[in-house]
């Protein structure tokens, strides 16, 4: 059993939350995640860790609400509690003094994507950061990622926020803008980190991707995580998540996660029947949350 | 015939008792339980079972306790069987093996302690594992197991692995006064007598029972712990001040063959099949939310020939599958699956593709699999296992129309433990390296067993390195000497 300490909403559908798990946070690196199960009957997800706080033992997760199990898992609030939380687990982000480290964060991807920029500018390296989101509300994470980055630049798809575009219209701009690039670092939707690796690899940066796959156990004994790199299967859980951008087969990895797409919207449907009442007043509670931050 | 020369209080002679046929044990007919995830052998009646132990020619020098990897006495539970003692008898065979409803359902009896039993030169072997089961499912409705009470040592030891090994140690270490806990990296203790093992031939309610039994006799359990990940081996000694180490964290990676095709939906390995179903009840779906791959009305095929091959296609034939094949390259004498399983299977309609081989899986076009191209084999040289080795006959593949496949063909190191604990020994596979009569690693306190040492094995087979493991623990704590 795993309590909530405190549980925000950081923008519309994405929640922070704050969870007491000593063991999980002393331990805890850049680039690595937990898998959690909310109740007996639940299903086992991974969920990005964005950082830890040893002292206190707690560790904060950050979760966009997609499916049945993350929008269950946005209703929970301070007080509540998790049934099973198990990590941290994959192999923590490869970190030393490369030089110039370009981190890039898409959409929930940020939260992955910050520690590590982190810890590449505590290392002595040059960290240019690169967020994209949807549209301005979507932003995460802007204030922490500013204060590790030499330089930080946001694009919006509806250019609602900063620069309309993609972040690898900005990638690209660093590149004809002559910057030297000694690692690329991208953690964001499957389609984003595929864009990313198709850019650099004409450019023959080296390019680093943390990879999502369907997973249950976490620690290499189901093989549900399996993902083609160079040709041969590999477990997200246990040699990843983090793998080399030029040799990932994207493809297979899209096609595998919508292995369980109808079951997954009947899945949401239900709950969302279910929980139609409920779920009206978790939108207020996100409107004020999401008020209160342009407050700010 | 050599009797024993103390009196018997088995009223048959040795011809007699050669006479009295093997008593069958009681099944759920095969054309139900196809169809329900119930288990299918019953169990013996008192009656049943005291009418095999009589078969039993109480050898002077026993070969089946002698096979038998944890030393169970069998001539003397089976005495007391005879007897209708059936609480002594039970508590006899946990003087050897704490998991007894376990091993009298899962263990291959025919190559440990049936396979050697005397009666078998002339009829049938003693139903040593059925007359198991017996007493330990009586004493558990009986209620009535004694809880052992012992001195403490003052030593503490971690046991890294529920499964078969590591609940061995536990069980056998807590028996000698050690404080023991045990870490599980799954939300559920029990390894893969939990999440492998399906219901209709290892109810979980079984395991739950030997469970709640060790954590009378004090053992710990705590669960979401992945050692090399959540704590290291080293910060169990040195920070949490564990005077010894077992690690039996079992099975790794699933293999897989490495042909075109394995990343089509649709294409599983065993340990996610049936980790889907057994740990995280995926057929219960929507009521439980883990999802799995719909197989009513379905064509389904397993790839191997060993248990867990069974296990998975038994339990898609459970969950509706229209055809459920068997795809095994080498032939019926090689299959490595316990002699029971296999036929309980043929009589459930499992269709078997003997000297059979996969080379590709074929694609609908929307990435999910549509077929396996197969190719049949014939049996030539022996190959390093001993096994004659599966050659392909050319011109002779053909496809076979599936919408799921299951891989179970093996597993490899998992490597969570190895890359992480300094100066702990590995062999050329990536497997830890312990003696095989102390299970001591290259680390001082370090012990390990099971399939993390040995590679895919067998439950009882893990549960004999869990003895010696823990009968060398022992020691250790008492002597200090490595």
């Amino acid at each position: 059993m795993f309590n909530i300490l405190d549980a925000q909403f950081i923008a519309p559908g994405i929640k922070r939350f704050i969870l007491e798990a000593p063991r999980i946070a002393r331990k805890q690196k850049p680039g690595q995640f937990v898998i959690l199960r909310i109740h007996e009957q639940g299903e086992r997800i991974p969920v990005t860790i964005e950082n830890s706080d040893p002292g206190r033992g707690t560790i904060s997760l950050v979760v966009q609400s997609a499916g049945k199990t993350t929008q269950l898992l946005n209703s929970l609030i301070a007080g509540d509690h998790i049934l099973d939380v198990v990590g941290p687990l994959g192999k923590p982000t490869e970190i030393e003094k490369f030089g110039t480290v370009v981190v890039i964060g898409g959409g929930v991807g940020t939260a992955m994507a910050y520690p590590s920029a982190a810890a590449f500018k505590r290392a002595g390296n040059r960290v240019i950061s690169i967020v994209g989101a949807r549209n301005r509300e979507l932003v995460i994470l802007e204030r922490e990622l500013r204060s590790v980055s030499d330089a930080l630049m946001i694009t919006t798809d509806d250019g609602s926020y900063c620069d309309k575009g993609f972040v690898t219209d900005k990638l690209r701009q660093l590149i004809d803008n002559g910057a030297r690039i000694d690692l690329v670092l991208a953690i964001g939707p499957i389609v984003m980190m595929r864009a990313v690796a198709e850019l650099t690899r004409k450019e023959h940066i080296r390019t680093v991707v943390s990879l999502n796959p369907i997973m249950i156990d976490g620690t290499g004994m189901c093989g549900g995580c399996r993902v083609l790199i160079d040709g041969k299967s590999e477990f997200a859980c246990v040699d990843g998540p983090e793998f080399d951008a030029h040799k990932v087969n994207f493809e297979v990895l899209v096609q595998r996660n919508g292995m369980y797409r109808d079951a997954e919207q009947r899945s949401l449907a239900d709950y969302q029947r279910q929980t139609a009442k409920r779920t009206a007043v978790h939108k207020d509670e996100e409107q004020c949350a999401v008020a209160q931050r342009s407050e700010r | 015939m050599s009797l024993a020369a103390k009196k018997s209080i088995n009223p048959l002679s040795a011809k007699e008792r050669i006479k009295v046929p093997r008593q069958l044990m009681p099944e759920q007919p095969a054309g139900e339980r196809n169809h329900n995830f119930e288990e299918v052998n019953l169990g013996y009646s008192p009656e049943l079972a005291r009418q095999e132990a009589l078969r039993c020619l109480e050898c002077a020098k026993p070969t089946c306790t002698a096979n038998c990897p944890v030393g169970v006495k069998v001539k003397e539970f089976v005495e007391l069987i005879v007897a209708g003692d059936f609480l002594r008898a039970a508590a006899k065979i946990r003087e050897d093996n704490v998991l007894p409803a376990v091993t009298g359902r899962v263990c291959p009896q025919e190559d440990h302690c049936e396979g050697k039993c005397l009666l078998s030169k002339k009829v049938k072997p003693l139903g040593i594992g059925y007359l198991e089961r017996f007493v330990a499912d009586y004493e558990q409705r009986m209620g009535n197991h004694a809880v052992p009470t012992v001195a403490p040592t003052g030593k503490k030891v971690a046991v890294v692995g529920s499964g078969p090994s590591g609940l061995t140690v536990a069980g056998d270490l807590i028996q000698k006064g050690h404080k023991v806990r045990v870490f599980e990296a799954l939300h559920e203790l029990g390894g893969v007598l939990v999440y492998g093992i399906p219901e209709f031939r290892l109810p979980k309610q079984i395991i739950r029972e030997q469970l709640d039994y060790m954590r009378e006799m004090g053992v710990e359990f705590e669960t979401d712990v992945v050692i090399g990940r959540t704590l290291t081996i080293d910060e169990l000694i040195q920070e949490e001040g564990y005077d010894a180490v077992y690690i039996g964290t079992g099975a790794g990676l699933p293999q897989f063959m490495g042909i075109p095709g394995e990343h089509l939906n649709g294409v599983y390995s065993a340990n996610e099949f049936l980790t889907r179903i057994n740990l995280m009840k995926a057929y219960k779906f929507p009521n439980y939310d883990e999802p799995m791959v719909d197989l009513h009305g379905k064509d389904v095929a397993v790839i191997g020939g060993g248990n867990t091959a069974l296990d998975a296609i038994r339990s898609a034939l459970r969950l509706g599958a229209r055809k459920a094949y068997v795809i095994y390259r080498r032939g019926d004498a090689e299959m490595p699956a316990r002699a029971e399983e296999v036929h309980h299977a043929r009589q459930e309609g499992i269709d078997f593709q003997m000297l059979t081989a996969p080379v590709e899986f074929i694609s609908d076009g929307k990435g999910w699999l549509k077929a396996a191209r197969c190719v049949r084999m014939e049996l030539g040289e022996p190959d390093a296992s001993g096994r004659r080795r599966p050659v392909p006959v050319e011109g002779s593949e053909f496809d076979l129309p599936l919408s799921v496949a299951i891989m179970a063909i093996g597993t490899t190191a998992n490597p969570i433990v190895q890359s992480t604990t300094p100066g702990l020994g590995t062999d050329r596979r990536g497997y830890i390296q312990a003696n095989s009569e102390t299970q001591r690693t290259t680390r001082q306190g370090v012990f390990a067993g099971g399939d993390i040492v040995t590679g895919a094995a067998t439950v009882i087979l893990a549960m004999g390195a869990g003895r010696r493991a823990a009968a060398s623990i022992h020691d250790y704590l008492q002597t200090g000497q490595w």
